[in-house]
Parts: structure tokens; sequence; C-alpha cells
């Protein structure tokens, strides 16, 4: 069975219609990347999926049940524009153990930083950091409660070309672990170093989904082709 | 002309008398910024956070009230306190409490207006940020409480600098009581300089202007350092 | 709701213990309230004494709303009113001293030496012609009802003269009005004690200050609703006591050279009859300081009376 099963998601906001008839399945421990442009709703199904949004019409089930408030949680989303507390580093990444009552998060907070590569930054001002930096606390923060899927959106928009591989290389051994990671991203590169498989979104429509093979390097659709080549214009 | 200021400044700052106001003034109004810190969080919190029918009128009334002139304030006020009117069994008039709520009505405005600000200003991205890490509704009303905090910091600053500053009231209220080595004293920074102005001692009132001023803009300058050192003017 | 408790708590406590007086600014600015009564009174009674300057009308305000145990003040008439509105008992006078008719030293309305109410119609005529201007406070403080007496004794009505464009008006303090008419070479009505103060400051001299429509009497009231009632009495009886009387006639001696108020106690003859013409009321064929129905529990105290002939 798949983990998440979206069936024919309709998505308004006022009159612009950010989704229109999606319907998509998610494996477990999968790495699925969602490319297409700006505003072609890849945020808007991040946030349907972590249950920031509902949708107008349609259905989203996990594991065959109907998703409902209990997986807050272990779906979790780090936005595109990094959000910090007001605190430390240390504050942030373990405020969603704390919002569960785990008193003794200091393992698994250490844990979390070495893996974005934030060792030792945890009693440094987390607003004051660099954006790559406070990008990376927010990673941090949500692998720290430990997700069945984690949401990533253009999530390595703001880091520093260096650090880059690491995060990737964070992703692949995420899902060796076990996890589910989405995706979206407009860096078409990065989606064919990632990703198990993709889906081409544009204008809220789904043109595409399959292998790397198949929608980014020997794209069967049109539009998703035209995209690849840069030929449609965003 | 101005060696003159400046030479009287130095001279009443080695007053006790001048001591004795300025201290206050201080006190009087931070007193008042407390009570108003006290009652006006719950308030600005509620109505940030709430949601209940007639909460957008609430909110533009406060934000009317920002605006209310002191003289007519004050004169509400002596009505009501004054020993034979409504609120006179409260036994306010004439003293440093009376002033104290008197500005703290003056600046509750203040507190909410600015506080409800700062909260609904990264209310989204906090509240989903919270969601998405699983916290609770009342969590994640803490969480946005928490974050308001820069917001409460510069309120505080404000509304203690129109309290201090500010003269109705204290004339009114207050009535700038100052018997030398009394108990019952009420003269503050502002009705003083009001008293040596209609006097016609120009150069006091100056002085003791320069006073009030340098105490405002040293608020001012410590809260600034703070929110830099801490990155709290960062959103 | 526990600021509330605070609150009251805390103000109960405070009315209590100390004496409310509501005084003017002209007697409350010349410094003898602060420096002198009230820390002689204390040493004498162990009392506290506060001093609120508002001006006339406030300090009857004041009265009304039962913020003042005693209102001490030098406007005769508005006292009888006062009085007779159920207020204020035991009026005793307490000291005098002489407006002053000042202006430049040029005195281009040619008035030094006059009478009071010839100065007065002299100023209105030269004012009418546009060679002067006359200054009044148009406060309704003693100072400006004193000022408005004049008009009238003088012939003209106040609400009209003032008016007229040869006539400023301040609407504030004695001595803010003061400077204002020096800066501008006016005419104007001050009280003494405030003259002297500001003598150096300003350019005008005095012109017309004898004459008995010049009296300045200030007169003490106890508020009859007061909680404090018994101290005010006290106070009362210290003032005119010899003490209080004595202390009253030093004041200002060191820094003028000559006192700022006449203690009653040390009245002469001719002054006595002008404070009774201008500031005492008719009571049942006399003249006295307080009507027998505005006295209350103060029988050891005398009240001044005199047969009218």
């Amino acid at each position: 069975m798949d983990l998440i099963k979206l069936e024919r998601i309709w998505k308004s906001f006022g009159s612009i219609c950010a989704l229109r008839n999606v319907s998509l399945n998610i494996k477990e421990s999968e790495v699925l990347t969602i490319i297409g442009s700006n505003g072609s709703g890849k945020t808007t199904l991040l946030r349907i999926l972590a249950l920031l949004e509902k949708p107008d019409s349609g259905k989203y089930y996990f594991r065959g049940k109907l998703a409902d408030e209990s997986l807050r949680g272990k779906i979790t989303l780090v936005p595109q524009k990094p959000v910090v507390f007001r605190g430390t580093v240390f504050y942030n990444t373990m405020y969603g153990l704390k919002v569960r009552g785990f008193k003794n998060a200091k393992e698994k907070v250490r844990g979390a930083l070495k893996k974005v590569g934030l060792e030792g930054y945890e009693k440094r001002n987390a607003k004051l950091l660099s954006g790559g930096e406070q990008q990376r606390v927010a990673i941090a923060r949500a692998l720290a409660i430990e997700p069945e899927v984690l949401l990533l959106d253009e999530p390595t928009s703001n880091i520093d070309p260096n650090s880059i591989p690491a995060i990737e290389k964070l992703i692949r051994e995420l899902v060796d672990d076990g996890m589910t990671v989405v995706v979206a991203t407009h860096n078409l590169f990065q989606a064919k170093r990632i990703s198990d498989r993709v889906v081409h979104l544009h204008e809220g429509k789904i043109y595409s989904v399959g292998s790397v093979r198949n929608v980014l390097e020997e794209p069967k659709n049109e539009v998703t082709r035209k995209f690849v080549l840069g030929e449609l214009y965003y | 002309m101005i060696l003159e200021t400046a030479t009287r400044t130095l001279e009443l700052l080695t007053n006790p008398a001048v001591l004795d106001i300025t201290l206050r003034s201080i006190r009087v109004s931070g007193v008042a910024t407390i009570l108003a810190l006290v009652v006006g969080l719950p308030i600005a919190a509620a109505l940030a956070l709430l949601n209940f029918k007639g909460k957008e009128i609430i909110k533009s009334i406060f934000n009317a009230l920002l605006g209310i002139p002191t003289v007519v304030l004050g004169l509400v006020l002596y009505i009501l306190i004054a020993p034979n009117g409504v609120l006179g069994y409260l036994g306010l008039l004439y003293t440093e409490l009376g002033i104290s709520v008197g500005q703290m009505l003056l600046i509750l405005p203040i507190i909410v207006s600015f506080v409800v600000n700062s909260i609904e200003r990264v209310e989204r991205e906090i509240r989903d940020l919270a969601y998405t890490l699983g916290a609770t509704e009342f969590q994640t009303s803490l969480a946005l409480l928490r974050e308001a905090y820069s917001g409460v910091v510069l309120a505080t600053i404000a509304a203690f600098n129109r309290a201090i500053a500010e003269l109705g009231i204290a004339l009114m209220i207050g009535g700038n009581v100052f018997v030398s080595g009394g108990r019952y004293n009420t003269r503050v920074l502002t009705t003083a300089m009001q008293m040596y102005v209609a006097r016609g001692e120009i150069e006091v009132a100056i002085a003791l202007g320069i006073i009030l001023i340098a105490i405002v803009f040293s608020i001012s300058l410590l809260s600034n350092s703070l929110q830099r050192c801490y990155g709290l003017d960062k959103t | 709701m526990l600021v509330f408790a605070v609150v009251s708590l805390s103000g109960c406590v405070e009315q209590k213990k100390v004496l409310t007086i509501s005084t003017t600014t002209s007697l409350y600015d010349t410094g003898l309230l602060e420096e002198v009564i009230a820390p002689e009174f204390k040493k004498y009674s162990g009392i506290d004494v506060r001093f609120i300057a508002k001006g006339t009308g406030a300090a009857i305000q004041d009265a009304m709303r039962g913020a003042a145990d005693v209102i001490f003040v030098h406007a005769p008439e508005k006292e009888l009113e006062f009085m007779k509105a159920g207020y204020g008992v035991n009026r005793k006078v307490i000291a005098y001293n002489f407006f002053v008719i000042v202006g430049p030293p040029s005195d281009p309305a040619g008035i030094k030496g006059l009478s009071p109410i010839e100065a007065m119609k002299k100023i209105a005529k030269l004012g009418r012609e546009g060679k002067i201007v006359w200054v009044s406070r148009g406060d309704m403080s003693g100072t400006n009802v004193k000022e408005i007496q004049l008009w009238k004794l003088a012939g003209f009505d106040y609400d009209k003269l003032k008016n007229e464009g040869w006539m400023h008006l301040t609407g504030s303090g004695m001595g803010k009005t003061l400077l204002y008419a020096s800066n501008i070479n006016a005419y104007t009505l001050s009280d003494t004690g405030t003259y002297l103060k500001y003598k150096k400051l300003i350019k005008l001299e005095e012109l017309v200050s004898k004459g008995e429509e010049l009296i300045n009497i200030y007169s003490f009231i106890v508020v009859k609703n007061s909680k404090n009632f018994d101290a005010a009495m006290i106070m009362l009886r210290w003032l005119v006591s010899e003490d209080g009387q004595n202390l009253i006639a030093q004041f200002g001696k060191d820094e003028f050279g000559k006192s700022l108020f006449n203690p009653i106690s040390k009245v002469d003859e001719k002054t006595r009859e002008w404070i009774v013409k201008y500031g005492f009321f008719e009571d049942d064929g006399v003249k006295t300081e307080c009507p027998k129905k505005f006295r209350l529990a103060a029988n050891s105290l005398e009240f001044s009376e005199v047969k009218i002939q």
C-alpha cells in the first residue's frame, strides 16, 4: 500500500486556482521531488500534505485512512523562508520535542544539529544566523521530532553551494533509514541528483509522474519537455 | 543664555528638591507602566489570539484611544475620583497612585495596540510552524506570545516615555503638591515645569526640561541597544 | 480586580491624614504657605498640610467635590456665595495687603498718585484713544475679581470692556501677566506679593498703591463636610493666634525689606474700616467676617462684628 494517496485535490485561494484535480501517490521511504515553476502550486501541495491547508475537494489518505489532526508531527514541513523562534539554536531545535513533553532532549538535539552540519551551534542566537544557517536549523528542528514524512520546500535555495552536497547526502541517509522525503524545487539538477521519482506540477496540474529518466531526461509529456528544455517561461 | 541655562541645569541636579521631583516622575510613571502591562498584556493576548464578536471594534477603539488628549482624560478622572465623585471612595485624588492610575489608562492603548500588532505580524508563519511541529492550540498561543516579546519591549518603552512626559493627568490628579520634607508630595517634572513657566522662571523650566529629555532619550537608547544585542529588531 | 484592590487600599490610607488646603496661585507663589506655614504648623501640631494652588474658582470647585478641607482665598464676594451655597463655614480674615496698579515708568496715562477709581477712569479713556494698553488676567482669580470690582466702581461693565481692543487678556497667573505687561509697556493690576517678587525681572512701577478700594483681604474658610474638620479648626486657631500672626508678619522682610502680608491682628483703625467695608458681610444689624448661620462648632473662636450705624 502506498504511504500517502491524494485523490482529485482541488484548492483555490479567492479567485486563484492553485491546484486542479491533483491525484498523487507517495511511496514509503522514497525521495519524491516536485518540480515546477514559481506559482505552479508546489507550496500549496506541500501545505496540504502538512495539513496546514484543507483542500476544497478531494481526499487525502495516509496509510489507507483519511488524514486528520493526529498526523501533525508525523508529517512536518520546513518552509521555503526560514522561520526561527526567538532564542538559541538549541531552543529552536528542541521545540518540537518540548511541545510533546520530552524532557531530556539534549542528545536528540545534538544529533539533529550534527546531521545538518551545525555542531556546536547550540548556544548561538538563532536570529543572528545567516539565511543558510537558519534554514539548516529549521531542518534540524524538523529532524529532531523524527517524523515519518519530511516535506522540504526549496531546502537549498538559501544555502551556499558548498553546503548543498551535505544536505543532499543527508536526504539520502534519511530515506535509507526509513523516512519519506518530499522535496519541492525548481532546481532541475538537484532533482536529477536526489530523486527516486519526480512529479511535474504546472499551473496546478500534474503533467508528469515517474522516474528521473521518464520525467527529466526523456520526458514523455509535451509540457514537461518544454519545461525541462527551458522553453516554458517562468 | 545657553551658558546660563547650562550652569543652571548643573546646579539644579544637585538640588535635593529636584532630585525628589525627578525620582517621583520616574516612580509614578514606572508604576503606571507596570500596571498597564499587567492589565494590557492579557487584553492584547486575547485580542490577538481569540476570535469573538466585536473583536475588530475593540481593536479600533484601542487604536482611537491612542490619541486621547491628556487634559481630557485628566478632567474626566478628576470629576470621577474627587472625594464626592463616583469613584471618590478610592481616595486617589492628589496622590501618586492616583497619577499612576490615570497615566496607566493613558498608556494602556499603546501597550495593547503595539503588542496586538507585533503578534499579528508574525502570526501566520509562527502558527504554521508550531502546528507542523505538533504543538497544541494552547502551546501555539504561547509560542506567539513569546515571539511578540520585542513588541512588548518596544511598547513598554513607548508607554513609559508617554507617561513621564505628559502633563494633563499629573496636574489634574496630582495637584503639583510640594511641601519641603512633606510626605504627600505629588510634584513631578512636567507639573514643575509648567509652574515655573507660569511664574516666568524660564531657565529653571528649561533645566527641568533637559532632565526630562535626558531620561526619555537614555531609556530609548538603552532599549535600542538591548534589541540589537539580542537580534530582536530582526523579524 | 487585583489592581483595584491594591489601589483602594493605598488610596484610603493616604487621604485621611493630611490637611488639604486649596488656595490661589498668587498666595502660593509668594512661598509663604510652602516655606513657612506648612513646616511651622507641622512643628506645632504634628499635622501634615498640603496646598493645591489652582486659583480661586478652581479652589471652590475642589471644595465642592470634597477634595479640599479648607479654602484660603481673597475674593470676598465669591466667599459669601460659597458659604451661602452651604459649602463653607467659620470664615476668618487672616491677613491683608494692597493691590497695586502698575505701569511703565514713563506713565503715559498720568495716573501716578491718583485715587484708584480716578486712575481706572483715566486708563479707560486713554485706552479707548489708543494711547495705552491694559492687561487683565481674565481668569476669575481673586485679583481679577478685584479688578472687575474696580471697573464697576469706576462706572464700567467689565464684560463689555474686555472686548475692546486696548484690553489684553492673558488668562494666566500673576507672574506671567506681569511679565507680559512689562514686555509691552502696559498697565495692570497686581497683588503686592507677586509684584515684589517679580520687581527685578520687570520694568513696571507701582503707580497707584493707596486707596481703600485696593484692599486685598485673605480669608480662611473651612469646608463644612470636610473629613478633617477638627484639623482645619486647629489650623485656623493657630493662624489667628499670636504665633501664626507673627509668622505672617515676618515673611518677606529679609528678602524684600518689607513684609508681603499684614497680619489682621495688627491692623490700624483706618485700614480696619476698609476691611469691614470690602470684606465683611451684613448679618442681622451688624457687619461680620462670618454670618452667624455659617458658624459651626466654633465656640472658642471670636468672629469679628461691627455694628452698622
